[in-house]
């Protein structure tokens, strides 16, 4: 070796010329993005004023995203009311399929083949139905049925008869087509979760002496749970945007409130822009949320957690300011 | 002479048409150990399952401490239990497990008092107080808010003891102790294992460690192809086999 012995060997990081190449096109795309949102038009109307005993005019101009009609209608109470509907229809229809999912997905596992099969069939009609014809259909529901009647199955005792058209509003009828079309979904969800708990969990719970309820609920379904989450934080912000169909029901939620307003001023595009807004809004704080619960449920499955987007950030200004530091030192030191 | 712990007479097993265990006797006397030993396959550890009915045995009968494992006599048919009362008969027996099976998602003191809070109903200031004491025994005071991923293999064997023994139960199973473990921990499992069989716990362990069968077993079964091929104190069957196939299994593994 001919270099002296306190200088360090130079390390040349490998230069990724085609990532460089990619960045500068993606640059020029978001730079094309923002100018176009944030560009204005002619509006087609004229003001005039006198400059020195001459009229002068001049076109104004619009913002082409009609941000400011965005801006006018994003707080209204129809938009809120609406919104409001959506976020409780997704909480009611979440909550409830993931019941029903469980309850599908410990039937499907039952060694009751009747149990087993019904299970499988339940997934099968509603997965296999568009949700809207579903929606539809409970809203139509007073056709079939003119009274609901709860009592004992195959006799005429009766407890209590419902009007099914006035039982079946169609906030009622969403939330029940919904859930239980959920509830398809969620139940192979929880039965993929269920079944990634290795068998020997639930043999130590029952060598404890836990019964079969005692082992699902205390060992194995707290540890599914790692394996449940993820898709259905997926499932969540997915039902976010399905309520959007119950619109087509007479359900003002979200977007039917924003479609009522364009109905009536013609403002299609800005107030499908307050929708989208808003969904989006709700999106990122379900996302954030989900995060903290993979983190809660991760607990003794990693043996560190990973960190929160505020540790991370605080690490990465701490890595890149030591680089800068270290950089800085290595220069003065050549020099 | 009082009730053996555990007594067995004809007990068959078959999976899926195969027969593991072909009539097993085995005795197991109050506060003894007891080793089953024999090549894989030979159904050991199914018995040791059978025992605390983590399978059903087809035929032949097994008593645990003078109660048939699982069924009852009523009149002159056997009838199978229902979940509660298999609990409460699992209750009373401990079992530890080859790849240890801790509860993954709760802390080692967690794992101990599980089974006192959901089974035998302690609040949980009683159940800690009885996991802490546990735990010292095996020599984990330190872990106990340790994950059991945090932990070595050794270490989680012993949290494993601490969670079966917390039941107080009458008889403890080991189904392969060390076998997951790498060479240099198996000698802390073994210690733990020692001190429990000197205080005179009644333990049936199925292991490879012939070392430990030798030092600490009161009586030695040796299994094969689903039948006690041979049985007696350690001595015996280890120091003087009469089999052929004992003798080859020996010069296999010793």
């Amino acid at each position: 070796m001919n270099a002296p012995e306190d200088t360090a060997v130079k390390v040349v990081p490998v230069r990724h010329y085609g990532q460089w190449v990619g960045a500068v096109v993606a640059l020029v795309l978001i730079a094309m993005l923002v100018n176009t949102l944030f560009s204005k038009i002619p509006s087609g109307q004229y003001v005039c004023h006198a400059v020195n005993g001459a009229r002068r005019c001049h076109q104004t101009s619009v913002w082409r995203f009609s941000w400011n009609i965005v801006f006018h209608y994003f707080t209204t109470s129809e938009v809120l009311h609406g919104l409001m509907l959506t976020i409780y229809l997704t909480v009611i229809a979440m909550v409830a399929g993931i019941v029903i999912g469980i309850a599908l997905a410990v039937m499907r596992l039952s060694s009751n083949r009747l149990l087993s099969m019904t299970a499988w069939c339940y997934t099968w009609f509603f997965r296999g139905t568009p949700v809207l014809v579903q929606l539809f259909f409970w809203d139509y529901i007073s056709i079939l049925y003119h009274t609901i009647t709860i009592g004992v199955p195959f006799t005429h005792i009766a407890f209590l008869h419902l009007n099914a058209a006035t039982l079946f509003t169609p906030v009622t009828a969403a939330i029940v087509a919904l859930s239980l079309n959920e509830g398809a979904y969620m139940s192979e969800i929880a039965r993929s979760g269920l079944i990634s708990v290795d068998e020997g969990q639930s043999e130590a719970a029952m060598s404890l002496g836990m019964t079969r309820s005692q082992t699902l609920r205390v060992v194995v379904l707290p540890q599914a749970m790692r394996v449940i989450i993820p898709p259905t934080g997926n499932e969540v912000i997915s039902m976010l945007k399905t309520t959007s169909l119950a619109s087509t029901i007479a359900v003002i939620e979200l977007f039917g409130a924003t479609n009522n307003i364009s109905a009536n001023n013609f403002e299609i595009m800005p107030l499908l822009i307050v929708a989208s807004l808003w969904y989006l809004i709700v999106t990122t704080v379900l996302s954030t949320g989900q995060f903290y619960l993979e983190r809660r449920f991760a607990r003794g499955a990693l043996r560190t957690p990973p960190p929160t987007p505020l540790q991370r950030l605080r690490r990465d200004v701490r890595g890149i300011l030591a680089k800068f530091r270290t950089r800085r030192g290595v220069r003065e030191a050549t020099s | 002479m009082s009730v053996p712990m555990v007594e067995a007479r004809g007990v068959h097993k078959s999976y899926a048409g195969v027969q593991v265990l072909k009539g097993v006797d085995l005795t197991v006397v109050r506060g003894e150990v007891t080793c089953l030993i024999g090549p894989s396959g030979s159904g050991k550890s199914t018995l040791l399952r059978c025992i605390n009915h983590l399978e059903k045995h087809d035929s032949g009968e097994l008593r645990v401490d003078g109660e048939l494992v699982g069924y009852e006599m009523r009149g002159t048919k056997l009838h199978e239990l229902n979940d509660k009362r298999i609990c409460a008969e699992r209750s009373q027996i401990g079992m530890v497990f080859q790849r240890f099976n801790l509860f993954q998602h709760l802390t080692v003191l967690d794992n101990v008092t599980i089974g006192l809070i959901k089974v035998r109903g302690l609040d949980s200031d009683a159940a800690r107080k009885k996991a802490r004491e546990l735990l010292a025994r095996v020599g984990l005071s330190e872990k106990d808010k340790h994950y059991p991923s945090q932990l070595s293999g050794g270490q989680q064997q012993r949290v494993a003891i601490a969670r079966a023994l917390a039941m107080e139960p009458k008889l403890m199973l080991f189904d392969e102790p060390t076998s997951a473990l790498d060479p240099e921990l198996v000698g802390e499992v073994l210690d733990v294992m020692k001190d429990l069989a000197l205080s005179g716990m009644t333990m049936i362990v199925v292991t490879h460690e012939m070392g430990f069968a030798r030092e600490v077993a009161n009586t030695v079964y040796f299994l094969d192809e689903g039948i006690i091929e041979e049985s007696g104190t350690p001595a015996d069957v280890l120091g003087a086999p009469k089999s052929e196939r004992l003798k080859s299994f020996l010069s296999k593994v010793l």
